[in-house]
């Protein structure tokens, strides 16, 4: 009865934290749905059919980042696709789909250049949410897809408080090039000519990428602009071994491994160019995957420096370092791979258990330790902006494909479809060009 | 009377003929040849010259071919000296008593060939994570580095790069796959061409 208290009054102070920014989106976002997201409790949403050549994509594409988001339960069955269509474009009906269990009905009207989106509050019998969302792009091009992402994430962020993560792309390697995906699954292609590449990242605005690339005399940084497709070399450590790096949360800089001879240790250099400050001292080690805490001050990274792997946290000046995951001496367990939620909350790792990889998190307050797969090999994992999803690579189907993990229902889907898909980075809310 | 005394010889001459012809007369002796010894030698000693040179021809050709051999076997052997592979534990980068003797054998070939470079490229197996990896085959081919650095090679005749888990050997989740693919490679970068055989 205590311990349930303490939980309890935990959860309180835990609530109060997270409160000022939902407060703040409320009165910024001016009527906010009356729904409050609990966990375990996923509202009834109805997207109604949507008129125009594109219409059923739209609808399509709306129901699936809904979906995919996993805090509504996206409303669809014979009884709800009939009342939808016998309702048709002219208003809705409270009554009949509160019998439904909706607690929120989209309507979405496209236009030549956009769509205007209504949200009712079935309970209130209301209007919560109407605006004009411009469509860039042609019909179904990576542009259009990209603004109708958007709009999915604004009506999720309508409905439970929190901008969904539609809108964004997901970075990984396949057969030697870095790939890039939509969150739905769409458009992969390859952005890097043929070689052999590792370790792509993102900056944090979405318009470059990084990654470490296999060239005659050792493995470089090489940074990208995504919109012009240039691609210069980091010259800061120039040969040897330089891998997995990095963007500081505000892009200016990059953290990553180097090692010519004695071990890898990380470093930190200007994306546009000067020379590189070492943050690790390993002597003779290998410390690399560092991973920037949202405020930029703390590195996560993997470090061999006590024998096997394991994931330590450390100052942006590689002072303070410390163990974060928690290992018996003797044992041949392997944890590497962090990655530090946006919430600065919890890392992400994967961890050896029995000779197999699985993708773990710890909370950075009290070390809690929580395993979140146990299917195959399961490696490399990044969080979404919303902190709450993970991409992964996974071995389950037999070949290497990336996956997505809903942290908090345990939900999967795998989003990559093509052999060897591995080291996926997801990016940053890909803000509209302006 | 004159006309008939002159007809006589005529008519001798005749009745021996016809006598030639009812008796078989022995046969001539053939003339004798007129022999140039000289000119025989000449001959003699021109066609065993070319015999001469012919065999010097295919001696030299055999011992050419021999020396070739030779040298090719060499060559090859100072060429698998210097190439061999290395293998490693798990998650190490400690050279075995092993790689120490494979390493000894490139250290004589070297010596023997100040003009070869050699490139070592670490690997690992597929148990860890990629990226780690990565950094694991670094240390990998530099620890056979130093191990021939220290033993008088010149540093900049080595150079090393890593290849992580991504130049499998051997494919198959065992450790027979896995013990394959702990490795250092050495590739040959100059002065392959006319290797010496090592001392």
């Amino acid at each position: 009865m205590k311990r349930f208290t303490c939980l309890t009054l935990a959860a309180v102070a835990l609530a109060a934290v997270a409160s000022p920014m939902r407060a703040q989106q409320d009165t910024t976002r001016g009527v906010r749905i009356g729904l409050s997201y609990q966990p375990g409790v996923k509202p009834g949403v109805v997207v109604m059919p949507v008129s125009g050549s594109w219409g059923d994509s739209v609808q399509a594409m709306l129901q699936r980042d809904l979906d995919f988001g996993d805090r509504v339960t996206v409303m669809s069955g014979d009884a709800v696709n009939a009342t939808a269509t016998a309702q048709g474009s002219g208003g809705v009906n409270f009554g009949v789909w509160s019998t439904l269990g909706a607690a929120a009905v989209v309507q979405v009207a496209l236009a030549p250049t956009g769509a205007h989106v209504i949200l009712y509050d079935i309970a209130a019998r209301r209007v919560a949410q109407m605006r004009d969302f411009p469509l860039g792009g042609r019909y179904g091009d990576a542009h259009w897809r990209l603004d109708v992402h958007g709009m999915s994430d604004e009506i999720e962020r309508w409905i439970t408080g929190v901008r969904g993560i539609a809108r964004t792309r997901i970075l990984y390697v396949r057969a030697g090039r870095v790939y890039v995906i939509d969150s739905d699954g769409y458009g992969a292609h390859a952005v890097t000519e043929a070689g052999t590449v590792m370790g792509p990242a993102w900056s944090p605005d979405g318009h470059t990428i990084a990654y470490s690339k296999l060239g005659s005399n050792g493995w470089s940084i090489e940074i990208r602009d995504l919109d012009s497709d240039a691609e210069h070399t980091l010259s800061a450590t120039p040969g040897g071994l330089n891998m997995t790096p990095a963007f500081a949360p505000d892009g200016k800089s990059l953290a990553y491994g180097h090692g010519l001879e004695n071990g890898t240790d990380i470093y930190v250099a200007n994306v546009a160019g000067g020379p590189a400050r070492r943050v690790t001292v390993g002597r003779g080690t290998d410390n690399v995957s560092p991973s920037f805490s949202p405020d930029g001050s703390r590195l996560a990274f993997t470090s061999g420096r006590n024998g096997h792997p394991e994931v330590y946290t450390a100052d942006i000046d590689g002072s303070n370092t410390e163990l974060l995951t928690p290992f018996n001496f003797g044992d041949q367990n392997y944890r590497s791979n962090p990655e530090w939620s946006p919430d600065g909350l919890t890392i992400a790792f994967q961890s050896q258990l029995a000779g197999r990889f699985q993708i773990m998190t710890i909370t950075l307050r009290d070390r809690t330790v929580k395993q979140l797969t146990n299917d195959g090999i399961n490696e490399d994992p990044s969080w979404a902006p919303d902190g709450r999803h993970l991409v992964f690579t996974s071995s389950r189907t037999g070949a290497k494909q990336l996956f997505v993990l809903d942290t908090e229902s345990g939900r999967t889907r795998q989003l990559t479809h093509a052999d060897g898909a591995r080291l996926a980075a997801w990016s940053r809310y890909l803000a509209p060009t302006p | 009377m004159t006309r008939t005394i002159r007809l006589a010889p005529i008519a001798l001459l005749a009745a021996a003929a016809l006598a030639a012809c009812g008796k078989k007369a022995p046969p001539a002796p053939p003339p004798a040849p007129v022999v140039n010894q000289d000119s025989i030698n000449a001959e003699q000693a021109r066609r065993d010259s070319i015999a001469r040179a012919e065999q010097a021809r295919r001696d030299s050709l055999a011992k050419a071919q021999a020396d070739a051999d030779r040298l090719r076997q060499a060559q090859a052997a100072a060429r698998k000296a210097l190439t061999d592979v290395i293998y490693f534990d798990f998650d190490t980068d400690s050279l075995t008593n092993a790689s120490r003797g494979t390493l000894d054998a490139k250290i004589a070939a070297l010596s023997a060939n100040p003009d070869v470079k050699l490139r070592v490229a670490g690997n690992t197996d597929d148990r860890g994570s990629d990226e780690y990896n990565l950094a694991l085959g670094q240390r990998r081919a530099a620890s056979a580095k130093r191990y021939l650095t220290d033993h008088g090679i010149t540093a900049d005749r080595i150079d090393v790069i890593s290849y992580g888990e991504e130049r499998p050997v051997a494919t198959g989740e065992d450790e027979a796959a896995w013990s394959q693919n702990r490795r250092d490679e050495f590739e040959i970068t100059a002065g392959g061409d006319n290797l010496k055989a090592t001392p």
